[in-house]
């Protein structure tokens, strides 16, 4: 493999592991929340397809992004009045979000497209348009570094510079502000929260629709970033791979990036290498395109030491004499 | 005294959950600058009251007025502003915090926390100098003794700038030492002014600190007195209603062959850390053998090994028969057959089914039984029967089997437990925490069965956080702490102030204030436990 071939597969890591990273940190923030997330597959989904749907026909990226934010956010809040206000089961509610969406796009997408269930592609205006950043095409001379300029940082949508920025300002407001404070006990013990005065459900409400706001982007950067258009079930698992990145960095933000960079190398990996010949045997290409998926049942089945998830996780606040 | 206004007063609050009516009309006036103890049985709804102080609950009726002025607390934040500051029974902590932390939880101030933390660091470093209360600001709660994370939930309170403490059964969970740091620290509170109120079941605490007591029986406040101008025996009655022995009446042991011996006991929890190390012990038939020591130090392991739930290696003869420690043939109904039987320390959760009926619980581990039935079937009638008539022998009240256990009281709920595991006729019996949340009346009667049993001849093996109770039923008593056995003592040739200094694992008596020793020894234990987490 030369260095450019290399490049390559990392430039397509980036792209790959940004719709990953953003769901993840947003599972970072319901589930320290207390709140157990596994609907961020639903909500990215709704928001590919509305950000599509909204940009195909206004030929407007940015209120694509808005509407995929609106509507992530809108079913984060249905998890939120379920499982917080009414204290229902997560889990259950998050999959009824996830059947939900996947039942709702394709049939809103089929009544106003008439195209099988999918948005139109999307061209000019309606995608996002790759930045260059300065001196990038300046730098690609220079060896080594240059390329790595042009190709791996620069270059990219906007989205994923959101994405990858979301890391540090999400630790930030995790460990040094105030509402990160409250955001992690609530999730480790609600009644510390309460007794001190705080509000456990508006908190939880908080976090759940930043769960949504993330999603959201996650959503539309899959549709109107990294592909032309919303196709049924476009998120393909990505949000349950989120989940499982999420227990890989054991809901901690920088650990988040790097599980979520992992996953998107085995996606690049696997679309770059369809078919390994390995003298005589040829891995076929259903193996590859598989490997993401193994690995989340591999982490998920705890093969990589004990992950200690917030202690509240998954238990509706009940206040208690 | 008529120009000070009460601290805290109540006017009439009643308070009912459904049928049950847990607070009946109770007025009350806290004066400032003293310790006012709230005294009742367990479920008399001293907790209830509380809460509806701190705004945890709203009172249906009745009037709350502090220092003065008539105060409406909808919630914890009013109750907070009010001045009143909690420090509940299980302590409302979040575990991987650091104390610092912990403190300023929900009362930051601004956005970021920085200036908050740095604040809190000054203001707790004062405030340990002005009352005992020091605590590591830098280290998670979870790595903390209990002692020390109640200090922090009290650190919590002053930083709010709370003038009027509660306290909700302090001392439950205390060692004697730590216990009486407690007290010195309450009385440093009041000293400065502050007012407290200490809620309790232990008449001995009431008599030693406060200024005032007040007795609640079944939701109603039966008398309010002074503490100076009462006796415990007095109190004892207000409370239950009836006169009650405070001394278990018990004959002097008659011990005979060792039932139950272990010799050389290790046991390891699932992270590979030594709970029990080399234990060695043996408990005689027709003698009660008390385990001292404070929650944590390997006695609820030992139990789970004799009981069957847990391996270890080394050798337990029961009868004299070698019992197998792990693998088949360790478990809780061998051990039943080879004449254990075991009344374990969390009755809500390895004791009994709680949605089971009770009849279905006065089975449960002898359900193999012949006496259950033949074949694959089980004599559910025959059962029932025998459920009745045992819950009549053993005071169970309300005498319905088909009630479900999670619907008797406390004392009721252990009274099944005992009522299964010692109708078996078993040769040892392990006991833990026979009365925690058991009420007066009820304690009595467990311990008079406890007494009746070993005067049977049989070897008990008792697990008690009360110390009181531990000096009450044993004929000796073992020491436990950090996994070993630190000392035995005949139970009439020592005191407290021996078994607290071995519970905190000093053998030598250092003289002087032996309480600094205890309390630097815990301080030891706290930062070895902190190592020991990395």
């Amino acid at each position: 493999m030369d260095y450019n071939t290399l490049l390559q597969v990392l430039d397509s890591t980036v792209r790959l592991a940004t719709p990953l990273l953003l769901a993840c940190l947003a599972g970072l923030f319901s589930e320290r929340s207390g709140v157990i997330d596994i609907g961020l597959e639903g909500k990215m989904l709704i928001a590919a397809f509305f950000s599509a749907a909204i940009a195909a026909m206004t030929g407007s990226v940015w209120l694509g992004l808005g509407a995929g934010i609106v509507s992530a956010v809108l079913l984060s809040l249905v998890h939120g009045l379920a499982s917080i206000t009414f204290r229902g089961n997560q889990l259950i509610s998050g999959v009824a979000i996830n059947f939900l969406a996947a039942g709702l796009t394709v049939l809103i997408a089929q009544d106003w497209f008439g195209q099988g269930g999918r948005t139109p592609s999307l061209i000019g205006g309606g995608r996002w348009g790759n930045i260059t950043l300065p001196f990038a095409d300046t730098l690609s001379g220079v060896p080594v570094i240059g390329p790595l300029y042009a190709q791996l940082i620069s270059g990219h949508s906007l989205l994923v510079y959101v994405g990858f920025l979301m890391v540090p300002l999400t630790w930030w407001v995790l460990f040094r502000t105030r509402f990160g404070l409250r955001l992690r006990a609530v999730g480790e013990s609600p009644e510390a929260v309460d007794t001190a005065g705080v509000s456990v459900v508006g908190l939880r409400y908080a976090a759940v629709a930043i769960c949504g706001l993330l999603c959201g982007i996650a959503g539309s950067y899959l549709a109107t970033g990294l592909q032309a258009g919303f196709v049924k079930d476009m998120t393909a698992g990505r949000g349950y791979i989120a989940l499982a990145a999420l227990i890989f960095a054991k809901w901690r933000p920088w650990h988040a990036l790097g599980a979520c960079l992992l996953f998107g190398l085995l996606q690049a990996v696997a679309l770059r290498y369809q078919n390994i010949d390995l003298g005589g045997i040829t891995i076929p290409v259903q193996v590859m395109d598989a490997l993401p998926y193994i690995l989340t049942v591999v982490i998920l089945a705890g093969f990589v030491g004990k992950a200690i998830p917030p202690r509240a996780g998954g238990e509706p606040y009940v206040k208690e004499r | 005294m008529t120009d000070t206004a009460p601290a805290i007063e109540l006017k009439g609050i009643s308070k009912s959950f459904g049928p049950v009516q847990a607070n009946k009309d109770i007025s009350i006036r806290v004066m400032p600058g003293t310790i006012h103890g709230i005294i009742g049985e367990n479920g008399a709804g001293k907790s209830t009251l509380m809460s509806i102080l701190y705004g945890f609950y709203s009172a249906d009726a009745g009037e709350i007025w502090v220092k003065g002025e008539k105060t409406v607390i909808p919630d914890s934040q009013a109750a907070i502003r009010a001045g009143i500051g909690m420090v509940f029974q299980h302590f409302k902590l979040v575990q991987n915090f650091t104390v610092l932390e912990n403190v300023i939880l929900g009362a930051e101030d601004g956005g970021l926390l920085k200036p908050s933390l740095s604040k809190a660091r000054g203001v707790l470093k004062q405030l340990a100098e002005e009352y005992e209360l020091s605590v590591d600001p830098d280290t998670q709660v979870q790595h903390l003794s209990v002692g020390h994370q109640q200090r922090v939930e009290i650190l919590k309170a002053l930083y709010r700038q709370a003038d009027i403490l509660i306290l909700d059964e302090p001392t439950g969970v205390l060692t004697p030492a730590e216990a009486d740091h407690l007290f010195r620290i309450l009385d440093n509170l009041r000293a400065e002014g502050k007012t407290i109120i200490l809620i309790t079941h232990k008449l001995r605490e009431i008599m030693e600190i406060t200024d005032t007591v007040s007795v609640m029986r079944r939701g109603e406040m039966t008398a309010t007195v002074k503490t100076a101008e009462t006796s415990p025996e007095e109190l004892a009655e207000l409370m239950v209603g009836r006169k009650v022995l405070l001394r278990v009446d018990k004959a002097p042991a008659k011990p005979k062959e060792a039932l139950l011996e272990i010799e050389n006991l290790r046991h390891l929890d699932g992270q590979g850390v030594e709970k029990l190390r080399n234990i060695s012990l043996e408990v005689r038939a027709g003698e009660i053998v008390g385990l001292a020591g404070v929650a944590g130090n390997g006695q609820s392991e030992l139990l789970n090994v004799l009981g069957g739930y847990a391996d270890a290696t080394g050798t337990v003869r029961v009868n004299g028969r070698e019992i197998p420690l792990s693998g088949r043939g360790c478990d809780g109904m061998a051990r039943r057959a080879a004449g254990i039987g075991h009344v374990p320390e969390d009755r809500q959760r390895e004791g009994l089914i709680m949605p089971y009926s009770a009849w279905e619980n006065t089975v449960f581990g002898y359900h193999h039984g012949p006496e259950t039935g033949s074949g694959l079937l089980m004599d559910n009638a025959a059962i029932r029967k025998e459920a009745a008539a045992k819950m009549e022998r053993f005071d169970v009240r309300p005498p319905d089997p088909s009630l479900a256990a999670k619907n008797f009281s406390g004392g009721n709920q252990q009274k099944i437990v005992l009522a299964r595991e010692i109708e078996r006729n078993p040769d040892v019996l392990l006991i833990g925490q026979p009365t925690r949340g058991v009420d007066i009346g009820a304690i009595e009667f467990i311990h008079e069965q406890i007494v009746r049993l070993r005067d049977m001849g049989k070897a008990i093996l008792l697990v008690s956080v009360e110390l009181d109770e531990i000096f009450a039923l044993s004929d000796r008593i073992a020491v436990m702490f950090d996994g070993r056995i630190m000392g035995v003592r005949d139970a009439g040739e020592t005191d407290q102030r021996e078994l607290g200094l071995l519970m905190a694992g000093i053998t030598e008596d250092p003289g002087g204030d032996a309480y600094e020793a205890v309390d630097a020894a815990m301080d030891q234990k706290d930062h070895r436990e902190a190592a020991r987490h990395g």
